[in-house]
């Protein structure tokens, strides 16, 4: 594993079986986080962006879903390969997480100084009593809350004060990665804002990596170093952000994606929205799972899953651009 | 000008809470002209789905006049408001929550057409409802699917056609996109524009999200604690907005560029007040970075400060901020 890394995932396949059929979830992604960057997953409902993030945690739905196979360098760690006694002592320590929703991830009878309290205390570092204390008014003030508010339930914040608690909760134990969920989409458009200039404030003051899963392509523009589009399991294109907003090539899906952005600045009237829907996870096409509902699709495109290709730092999964040489960076 | 479709007067609805009235939607004024879209932006809690619903009286207003082609259907009585329904209808936000989960395709689509026995007799309420279908774009295959079969974008769908079934004239859009991704919410967007045209009708299209609200709307009404703070057509808004709540809404949007990024830098501070006994004056006051002793000593209305653009702010009529 690279030393600048600080998660690497190699060829992660997982699925989901139930009864009746098996979902394919995950099909063979790869993806790296660099210490202190962060990444933009971006997916719509069902793209399995969730899915990546809690196999990071070793949290998904025990019986049904399984990680077939792939492996996940955490910090110089074998994640798979770890006793769920070893994991209990990486979450909230090593990775935590944001849950999209901060009116159901918080527990409504603890007051949101002791929820705080709980991470600290399980991953203690030899802090003192009085160092927790003085650890868990810090964390408040910095997400911007009142030390003195500390005694609250969360029911007597806001929807925006509570992802901060939230917020606060995950950065507690200083980890070295957070996934964070969505956290910003169950808010409001002026708290979104708040939030996420908190986030990057906090992220260069703490140089902590994350992994940003989102739908909201804005968002991600404004917060991400690297992004990556998933797309029925499967990562369809991933860059730099530049790559992503700014070079000419792209997956003919993240070009659909743009397009059916309402745009504030144009004059267009019609939107131009990607045709048709997500393959079925139980039931994917043979080829490229994107085939179905491309405007350029191909013969091959039915047949074949394509391969990678690799501009520089700008990877594109399509067969329009197989020909193409690759490591070439058109700079 | 000829009569506008909807028009509310000073219209209020407060609800009664164990700490005081809580002013919901308060003294609202605004018209819709037939064929048009009012979009009506705000963020949770300013009142803008409260509004639609007492529009419809789906629930009663506390105090002022809705009219309906220049008629107060709050007088109305309960028969004459059975009459009403059939024009009016709504689109809700969550397609997840609104179907019935027991009932087929079919029936939630054709109930509207058995409860207001618009037509005689079941053949002709289901082929109407293979019509509808068509129209809204759901295959024929689906109509006797049950609504946990389909996915978010088909659901909304359903609930388009289930409003269309009576021939409305006028249909209130809560946040009909909001639940729905991107890529789906594109082809929704697309769909209701489209019946706009060809069927003439009149929206009034509640949302959070400005970037939709721009390409759907005609007008758009800018909503904050109750009030309307600005309203002005699309183009004009977007391109010239006066309020500080409008300005600060739209740079609060993040948008999909890179150019941008430093645009969150002026984020407004703070939350949304209490809407229970507000005090007097401008509700953004204490959230606006150019508020001054006039904001708060009294009630602002909107004045007109463009042709068809009115805002209430104390400070633009002065010197444009």
């Amino acid at each position: 594993m690279d030393e600048r890394n600080v998660l690497e995932i190699r060829d992660l396949h997982v699925i989901y079986e139930t009864d009746q059929d098996t979902v394919y979830a995950v099909n063979g992604v790869n993806l790296t986080v660099k210490k202190g960057k962060t990444l933009g997953l971006v997916g719509e409902t069902g793209a399995g962006k969730t899915t990546t993030a809690l196999s990071i945690m070793r949290l998904l739905p025990k019986k049904i879903g399984h990680i077939k196979s792939g492996e996940i360098q955490l910090d110089g760690r074998n994640v798979m390969e770890l006793t769920e006694g070893d994991m209990r002592l990486i979450r909230g320590d090593t990775v935590s997480m944001i849950f999209q929703d901060p009116m159901t991830s918080l527990n409504p009878v603890i007051t949101v100084g002791k929820q705080i309290r709980e991470s600290l205390e399980l991953h203690k570092h030899g802090r003192s009593e009085k160092e927790i204390d003085a650890r868990v008014d810090e964390m408040l003030e910095m997400v911007g809350i009142p030390a003195s508010r500390k005694n609250d339930y969360p029911h007597q914040f806001s929807g925006g004060m509570k992802q901060r608690v939230v917020i606060a909760l995950a950065l507690a134990c200083e980890p070295k990665l957070i996934l964070a969920d969505e956290p910003t989409t169950a808010l409001d458009v002026t708290i979104q804002a708040q939030v996420l200039q908190m986030m990057n404030e906090l992220k260069v003051k703490l140089n902590t990596a994350m992994i940003l899963i989102t739908h909201d392509l804005g968002v991600v523009a404004q917060t991400c170093d690297d992004v990556a589009i998933m797309y029925a399991g499967e990562i369809i294109e991933s860059g730099t952000a530049e790559d992503i907003y700014e070079a000419e090539r792209h997956h003919p899906y993240t070009i659909g994606l743009f397009g059916s952005i309402p745009d504030m600045d144009s004059k267009a009237k019609r939107l131009n929205p990607i045709p048709g829907l997500m393959p079925d996870p139980t039931n994917l096409p043979a080829g490229c799972p994107f085939a179905p509902r491309c405007p350029r699709c191909m013969d091959i495109c039915r047949e074949k899953k394509p391969e990678t290709t690799r501009f520089g730092t700008h990877e594109i999964k399509c067969h329009l651009f197989a020909g193409e040489e690759k490591g070439s960076a058109p700079e | 000008m000829s009569t506008p479709l909807i028009e509310t007067r000073h219209l209020k609805k407060y609800f009664s809470t164990p700490a005081g009235p809580l002013h919901a939607v308060d003294d609202v004024s605004i018209s819709i002209q037939r064929g048009q879209t009012l979009g009506v932006v705000g963020e949770s809690g300013c009142g803008k789905s409260t509004m639609g619903r007492t529009i419809l009286r789906l629930i009663e207003a506390t105090d002022g006049e809705v009219l309906y082609n220049g008629e107060n259907i709050l007088k109305y009585n309960r028969r004459q408001m059975q009459e009403m329904r059939k024009k009016m209808q709504i689109i809700f936000q969550d397609p997840y929550s609104s179907l019935n989960p027991r009932m087929s395709v079919a029936d939630i689509i054709a109930e509207p057409m058995k409860v207001c026995k618009t037509l005689p007799d079941n053949k002709q309420i289901y082929a109407r409802v293979n019509e509808l279908m068509e129209i809204v774009g759901l295959a024929k295959r689906f109509v006797n699917a049950y609504p946990h079969e389909l996915d978010g974008g088909r659901r909304q769908r359903i609930g388009i056609a289930r409003a269309l079934a009576l021939n409305p004239e006028f249909i209130v859009c809560d946040e009909p996109v909001s639940a729905l991704d991107v890529s789906i919410q594109a082809q929704i967007l697309n769909l209701l524009m489209d019946l706009q045209d060809n069927m003439g009708l009149t929206y009034m299209f509640v949302t959070h999200d400005l970037s939709v609200v721009k390409h759907i709307s005609n007008e758009i009404a800018v909503m904050y604690l109750g009030q309307c703070v600005e309203k002005a057509p699309a183009d004009e808004l977007f391109r010239d907005p006066l309020h500080p709540y409008t300005q600060a809404l739209l740079s609060a949007v993040p948008k999909p560029s890179l150019r941008d990024r430093s645009a969150l830098q002026n984020v407004i501070k703070g939350e949304v007040s209490n809407p229970v006994n507000p005090k007097p004056g401008c509700r953004f006051a204490p959230r606006c970075a150019h508020a001054c002793e006039k904001c708060t000593c009294q009630d602002l209305e909107l004045k007109e400060c463009g042709p068809n653009h009115f805002v209430a702010c104390a400070l633009v009529n002065q010197d444009k901020i």
